[in-house]
């Protein structure tokens, strides 16, 4: 990737210059046929001192999104630079690097992946070499491992050309409890938590500026996805509330949030699909059911509720069965 | 059992089905055949019923039921029902044998569903006759699917079961009861992408239910069930009693239950603890 193609894709500008749009399309140009839309500069928004962030459409993986459906976050210390997540693809992966490099000349030390989910972590080709750290969850790797081929080609179908290249590239340094990451005068502590979005979830909190990077632990505005357990997410949710951020930068959603209001909605959700998933498995119920009417209040309040609701209905009722 | 084990061989012999296959019945012809040989089989001719729906919403837990569409008596019943995914890579994802103890032959359980197909209920009733209830499911991916969300806690699970039961004990008439079984039901279809191995299948292949001495329900099945198999299903106890579970793995794992009826109390050792009783081989 040329200095020129990285002066391109700038950062929070928003605009480009006509020499940026010639770049991008050589940028297209070099991966292959791209569907319209597909080479736009990814925005890294300044959401506080050294931490810029790019937020995800609501939408499914495609071509025009590079799977790049997740935030993901930088975060700049003062000998390296911390990458929370990474995409979902090696383009967008690509495309994102060139767009941090306008940022900041320093180095990136770690790629944290926050979970499985492979709009966070198809990225890490991009990033990966022998003085760069990728950090998972323990269990990240074995969940990575049993799901990549199902990604694969999953990303193939739905992104399409643009897709060519993308690996799945699993943890070098794995979190069983948590540890600290310094980044030259500033330390990030990761933690690892118990079944919740996933199996695999992990949290970076920046001390410096009192920011939580939650990954998929917290959903604004796009429907929480349960693929881990229900109750086990609300528990972690009780963990998180003590942390003493002022802010938070969800998985989905704005780049940042107040914290920990910013858990409201999430909650509120969670909580009720908990309560009438329960009443339903009380009456003798069944999955068909509980998906015509639970938590069927929160219908207006989320984008993707149609195409993810049934599906955490199904996972919420095959969890709470079993108490 | 080796009967089932033959045809389940049968079955595969026909071979893997494209991504997305097309409405078409060319692959039931073959299933047909080795199933069923030129036995005649009557269609939609009300004896047998078959629920799923149009579009699944998870593909690995798609919800079906199919039951007897008649009042079951000594004279005239259900006893095996076979349950057919036509696009799976194993197409024969069950049969189902009832018996007089059952009162109904009802099931309704998750199955996962690989490609575009017909899923069909082929009743056989007691005097020899076929009869096939067919309904077309959109799903695809549900065998091909990543394994268990918290294989840890499917792990340290294993072989709990649970049994599911509401209102009073009807006496000598069918009473509906659901079986939980907590096994992860692996398809062997998601190769581990570190060591370029596929995870080996490791599924539930039969579940056996005994009210008292007799046998209510048996069922031969596979990893076309879907993660910890649960079915809903009939008996008629006619008076206080046992309901005994015994469930067999193809790692040859053997898993078995008790609880009382009318009361709930479990007979197993443990609060809903895996009782492995012993291994068979």
């Amino acid at each position: 990737m040329s200095q020129g193609i990285a002066r391109a894709v700038t950062g929070s500008a928003g605009l480009l210059a006509p020499a940026a749009l010639f770049w991008l399309a050589a940028i297209g140009a070099a991966l292959g046929p791209s569907p319209a839309g597909a080479a736009e500069a990814v925005q890294l928004k300044p959401v506080a001192q050294g931490i810029y962030v790019y937020t995800g459409p609501h939408a499914d993986a495609s071509g025009s999104n590079l799977g790049a459906v997740g935030n993901v976050a930088i975060v700049v210390g003062g000998e390296s630079v911390a990458l929370i997540d990474s995409g979902g693809s090696l383009a967008f992966g690509l495309q994102l690097r060139a767009a941090l490099e306008e940022i900041t000349d320093l180095p990136v030390s770690h790629v944290i992946n926050t979970h499985v989910h492979p709009d966070h972590l198809l990225g890490n080709a991009a990033f990966a070499s022998p003085t760069v750290e990728i950090v998972g969850h323990r269990r990240l790797g074995p969940a990575l491992a049993a799901r990549a081929t199902f990604y694969l080609e999953a990303g193939a179908r739905n992104i399409g050309p643009e897709f060519a290249g993308t690996e799945a590239i699993g943890p070098t340094l794995e979190v069983a409890d948590s540890i600290h990451i310094n980044l030259g005068g500033r330390v990030l502590k990761v933690t690892a938590h118990a079944t919740a979005h996933t199996d695999n979830d992990l949290t970076v909190y920046d001390r410096r500026t009192r920011t939580l990077f939650a990954g998929d632990l917290v959903f604004i505005e796009r429907l929480p996805v349960v693929d881990g357990s229900l109750k086990g997410w609300l528990a972690v949710m009780d963990e998180l509330r003590a942390v003493p951020a002022v802010r938070v930068v969800p998985g989905h959603g704005p780049a940042s949030a107040r914290w920990p209001a910013a858990l409201h909605a999430q909650e509120r959700y969670l909580q009720a699909v908990l309560r009438d998933v329960r009443i339903e498995i009380a009456a003798g119920g069944t999955i068909e059911n509980a998906i015509g009417w639970v938590a069927s209040e929160e219908r207006t309040k989320w984008a993707r509720f149609a195409e993810d609701h049934p599906r955490n209905v199904t996972a919420s009722f095959t969890e709470l069965e079993w108490e | 059992m080796r009967v089932a084990v033959t045809t389940f061989l049968l079955a595969m012999a026909v071979g893997i089905p494209a991504w997305g296959a097309t409405e078409d019945e060319s692959r039931w012809r073959d299933l047909r055949d080795s199933l069923f040989g030129d036995r005649e089989i009557h269609e939609e001719s009300g004896v047998v019923s078959l629920e799923a729906p149009y579009r699944a919403h998870d593909a690995a837990v798609v919800p079906i039921t199919f039951e007897a569409a008649f009042p079951q008596s000594d004279e005239r019943y259900v006893k095996t029902i076979t349950l057919i995914v036509d696009e799976n890579p194993l197409p024969m994802a069950g049969q189902f044998h009832f018996t007089e103890a059952s009162g109904w032959a009802a099931i309704s359980t998750r199955i996962r569903v690989n490609a575009y197909t017909h899923v069909r209920a082929v009743a056989e009733t007691n005097d020899g006759e076929l009869h096939m209830a067919k309904r077309y499911v959109k799903a695809a991916g549900g065998c091909s699917a990543p394994a268990g969300k918290d294989p840890e806690a499917a792990l340290a699970s294993l072989g709990k079961m649970k049994l599911r039961r509401s209102g009073p004990v009807l006496w000598g008439e069918p009473n509906s009861a659901q079986l939980l079984v907590s096994h992860p039901n692996h398809t062997g279809m998601q190769m581990d992408q570190v060591t370029r191995h596929y995870v080996l299948a490791y599924f539930v292949d039969s579940i056996e239910v005994r009210y008292g001495d007799q046998p209510v329900l048996a069922i031969e099945s596979n990893f076309s069930l879907s993660e910890n198999p649960a079915v809903r299903f009939h008996y008629v106890p006619k008076e206080p009693g046992e309901l005994s579970v015994r469930v067999t793995d193809s790692d040859g794992d053997v898993f078995a239950r008790a609880w009382s009826v009318p009361t709930s109390v479990a007979k197993a050792p443990g609060e809903g603890e895996a009782s492995p009783v012993s291994p068979v081989q």
